[in-house]
């Protein structure tokens, strides 16, 4: 019998086997316990709910409606033209009709008050490969990128995995609503300093993930200063500008740009997205907006890994150059988004729940620290843990999101129907009033 | 590959925003750092170095070619705008103040933002500029440079009229909820497009094996495919060793963003360019030698640029040669649908059937685009049999994912087997009538071409035709054939070929008429260097 000689099993790369995409936080975990366990209105009733994952469903029916009536978008039958320069198209500056529609749609969704040119469009397979591709363009590995807190947890995994780069966090708390102050950008600068890291640039999500809140406009203009004093780049993802939900109270940096003549605005990129605006996180459409030309230049060659499908920015075209529909769906989309957050936020103070005052996005910031048993990180996880074994709602924890003060959750609003909403306030409200009996009970001994 | 068409009036120079590298702020400061110290005699030491320094940099600016205009991309322009690009930086540094030069980017996109300089980008880019049509622009450059597939698009779009609303959209309407298109999906694709996928692969490949759909991630294309491989297989600084000729997209696909190297192995045409192991070992004991890190071999098979196939004795031989090693194996086999001849293909997938040990090293790469002629839809396979590869690579797909309308509609359009079976077929028909035509034409002009028998293209020996057996000589007729014939044919030299004079031509984007002027065109530029030598 053949002696069993054990080979030497071939070797990995270090990125293939590190954990900087970060799947292993709770974040993440939350999401297994609902794969496990889905809420379903008829066949699960007592599933875990979904309200960790920011997705927007509140506006199918009006794509549907479109793509119905439109059908010449969507399919090549007899007599529509074009299907083999579109099966063919791989040029990686994208179609140009499609970059003149996300051009104008951008503008549309910031009323008017920036105007947006087609040939800085550069598209890429969603915002997570543009927010990637753009820390590979603007950092060497080993550089740093500040960052907000809190922050989405996905930016760990983004923007440092394969890039190599790190992120210094930007320390924002609750005493001023988590607004970036001057004091806390020159903090986390003198920070990397320190640590002898050199910092390429700022990367602001507006409106904020997961804060649900835009940006003032003092506050941006004094973003734009300090990147400008230290002559770094400044990245702002306004994946969420669509979702506001109210049109004046966004302010895009594209804005601060227009007023101050686009002086040192080389520096500055926006990154969007259809994912959230449209709910179209599965067609893989993200853009780069950028005022710099050579990062225009190299995010465009480098975008060859990431190209959106030709037939999918054809189809988005003829949809998003139709303004009619853009502009009754940005409207009406706002509308049902701010009809739920206003839903949530009384249905959460009705058991005793404070949120953040939010005008954005699709999630609220839910206050919890009253309820924490211990005001640490470890006493946050394990109320979440209540909520995610005992209560069956996902939500994300603020540790999972880098927030520096421990009891903050993230609780999304738009990726479910109204009633199932309203079962996921019910059991809140049925948590509360139990906790509330057995401090009563404990008090009263 | 990803086909770069610059407009004309998209200013690709580098002036607007340079680098601004602190390259040239130090060749200011550190001649009066030493003129500051006084080392040495102050005046004969550092005073006349550092003016003899002054006045060579001033030369050098001064003898530099002016900027060209936006369209910097004839072949005798290229070294222009590399020059052009420094010159504007070092300009920008002596001007600005406070921190010096204006935002920089990172230096791994500094050498990307650089202009083309390969023959491979600069025939492509001439392309675009002035195309080939046949009533529009009939003294337009002809494309042989980009290895598309036009042959069966009529096949498609019967296809397409005859079942497309259902694929998209659903059967019952539109419900974007409920045909699942629109919310997340998994990033590595929907496991009914994995399925048709690995059905689609084993029917391409006549069925001589079967392909696991659980052992698949999809991704948008085969160059992330490619790319994702590299990242988890290979840390910055390591290598991959890879048989010459290769596609000349490898060198920017594998080490952009990776920071791998590309060693590459040389083969000869005596061998008909198949690899031999001799020369795989030379390649590994010499890179081990540099102090890198071999992490595996890259192979194509069918091969691009050759069109040939690797033997089942050379895959048992690769195969051995990577288990003593203890290395990986990639096999790009985007062209396995594209056979034309009679040989048979042999899918890396088969010869690990009949191993049953040491499948862990093995990772193979697809796609849609050559086969399926769909580069536009991005589809991109890595088949693995290592568990740990699958798993990071599924992760890493998140940045490259295929948009979840395409993957519906490919699921109907790759499942018909009916149809696919034609499709292959007629594909196989069309390939070698095209390629028959346009070799004989060839031949006529005393020119042979190598053994192929798969792919889109040809890989032809004009060595006789060009005046100094060298890559200068081979650069100087590609010149011609650029700028006099107007045709865009790729030199062997941008495929890291060792032999000079061996040229790929791409025909799957020709028409029989086509065929016959690029031979008229090819035949006068024959007649003046046959007339010059």
């Amino acid at each position: 019998m053949a002696i069993e000689i054990e080979q030497p099993s071939v070797g990995l790369s270090k990125v293939a086997v590190s954990d900087t995409h970060g799947e292993d936080s709770p974040y993440f975990a939350g999401w297994k316990a609902y794969d496990e366990n889905p809420y379903d209105e008829l066949n699960n009733p007592s599933g875990v709910i979904q309200m960790g994952l920011a997705e927007n469903q509140v506006s199918f029916d009006l794509l549907e409606a479109f793509l119905e009536t439109h059908s010449e978008a969507s399919s090549w039958g007899k007599g529509a033209p074009g299907f083999r320069e579109n099966a063919l198209f791989q040029d990686y500056h994208g179609l140009l009709s499609f970059r003149k529609a996300m051009a104008s749609f951008m503008e549309q969704i910031r009323g008017g008050r920036a105007k947006f040119d087609p040939e800085r469009v550069v598209l890429t397979a969603g915002a997570t490969a543009a927010n990637e591709l753009l820390t590979f363009i603007l950092a060497d590995p080993g550089d740093a990128l500040l960052v907000p807190t809190p922050y989405y947890p996905g930016f760990d995994r983004d923007l440092r995995w394969r890039t190599g780069v790190k992120i210094v966090p930007i320390h924002c708390d609750s005493s001023n609503n988590f607004q970036i102050t001057p004091q806390a950008l020159e903090a986390a600068y003198s920070e990397a300093e320190a640590m002898n890291i050199k910092v390429r640039g700022v990367l602001i999500t507006n409106p904020s993930n997961p804060l649900g809140v835009t940006i003032q406009r003092s506050v941006l203009e004094e973003i734009f200063d300090f990147v400008t004093r230290k002559n770094i780049h400044l990245v702002s993802d306004e994946i969420y500008s669509g979702s506001v939900f109210s049109s004046s109270e966004f302010i895009s940096i594209a804005e601060i740009l227009e007023a101050r003549q686009y002086k040192n605005s080389e520096r500055v990129h926006i990154v969007y997205s259809l994912s959230k605006d449209l709910g179209l996180p599965g067609f893989r459409v993200g853009t780069i907006y950028s005022y710099n030309d050579k990062v225009v230049t190299t995010a465009r060659r480098m975008s060859s890994f990431t190209l959106i499908s030709s037939q999918t920015q054809y189809l988005l075209a003829s949809m998003l150059s139709n303004k009619e529909f853009t502009e009754n769906y940005i409207k009406t989309n706002r509308e049902r988004l701010r009809k739920r957050y206003n839903m949530i936020i009384e249905g959460l103070r009705s058991a005793g729940i404070e949120c953040l005052k939010g005008n954005a996005g699709l999630f609220c910031w839910m206050n919890l620290s009253p309820l924490l048993e211990k005001p640490t990180r470890e006493g946050e996880l394990t109320l979440w843990n209540s909520m995610l074994h005992e209560v069956k709602l996902n939500i994300s924890p603020g540790s999972s999101c880098h927030c520096s003060e421990p009891g903050w959750f993230r609780v999304c609003f738009a990726n479910m129907s109204e009633q199932t909403l309203e079962v996921a306030l019910k059991r809140i409200h049925t948590f509360m009033e139990k906790r509330e009996r057995v401090r009563n009970l404990i008090s009263s001994q | 590959m990803t086909r770069p068409r610059p407009r004309t009036n998209e200013s690709e120079s580098e002036t607007r925003n340079p680098t601004g590298g602190g390259a040239t702020a130090m060749r200011l400061i550190v001649p009066l750092q030493g003129v500051v110290q006084g080392r040495g005699g102050l005046i004969l030491g550092t005073l006349i170095p550092c003016a003899l320094f002054y006045f060579f940099q001033l030369y050098l600016k001064r003898h530099r070619s002016p900027k060209p205009g936006s369209n910097p991309t004839s072949p005798s322009q290229s070294s222009s705008n590399l020059s052009d690009l420094q010159r504007s930086s070092s300009r920008s540094n002596l001007s600005s103040r406070g921190s010096i030069g204006p935002v920089q980017v990172s230096s791994r996109a500094s050498s990307i933002a650089k202009p083309n300089d390969s023959p491979y980008y600069i025939g492509l880019d001439r392309v675009s500029e002035d195309p080939y049509d046949r009533l529009d622009n009939p003294n337009g450059v002809i494309q042989l440079g980009l290895s598309e597939n036009r042959l069966c698009f009529d096949l498609i779009e019967k296809w397409l009229s005859e079942n497309t609303k259902d694929s998209v959209m659903g059967r019952d309407g539109v419900d974007l909820s409920i045909s699942g298109i629109a919310p997340y999906q998994p990033s590595d694709g929907l496991m009914e497009f994995k399925v048709a996928m690995a059905g689609f692969m084993s029917q391409v490949m006549g069925r001589a094996v079967s392909f696991d759909p659980s052992q698949m991630v999809l991704t948008a294309g085969a160059t992330p495919a490619l790319e994702i491989l590299c990242f988890c297989l290979a840390d910055p600084g390591n290598a991959f060793l890879v048989p010459t000729p290769y596609y000349p997209g490898f060198d920017r696909d594998m080490r952009w963003r990776t920071g791998v190297e590309l060693i590459p192995v040389h083969c000869r045409s005596t061998d008909n360019f198949i690899i031999s192991i001799t020369a795989l070992d030379q390649a590994f004991n010499q890179t081990r030698k540099r102090g890198i890190k071999v992490r595996g071999i890259l192979i194509s098979n069918p091969s691009n640029p050759v069109g040939n196939l690797l033997p089942r004795e050379t895959l048992y031989n690769l195969l051995d040669f990577a288990r003593e090693k203890n290395i990986h194996i990639v096999s790009d086999e985007i062209f396995a649908g594209s056979m034309y001849g009679s040989e048979e293909f042999v899918s890396m997938a088969e010869i690990l059937d009949m191993e049953d040990i040491d499948k862990n090293r093995i990772h193979i790469v697809y796609g849609l685009s050559k086969d399926l002629a769909l580069p536009g839809f991005r589809v991109g396979v890595i088949y693995s049999f290592n568990e740990s590869v699958l798993v990071a690579a599924k992760k890493l797909t998140r940045f490259s994912s295929i948009s979840a309308p395409t993957q519906r509609l490919l699921i109907s359009m790759v499942s018909d087997t009916r149809f696919i079976q034609e499709y292959i077929e007629t594909n196989k028909k069309r390939i070698r009538e095209m390629h028959d035509l346009f070799v004989e034409g060839l031949k006529q002009l005393g020119i042979k071409c190598a053994q192929s028998c798969a792919g889109l293209y040809c890989w032809a020996d004009m060595s006789g035709l060009i005046s100094s057996y060298s890559e200068k000589g081979e650069l100087e007729l590609w010149d011609k054939l650029l700028n006099i014939a107007k045709i865009n044919v790729t030199p062997g030299s941008a495929c890291h070929c060792i032999e000079p004079g061996w040229f790929r031509c791409c025909f799957t984007t020709l028409s029989q008429e086509d065929v016959v002027i690029v031979i008229e065109r090819i035949r006068k530029v024959a007649e003046t260097c046959k007339i010059s030598s």
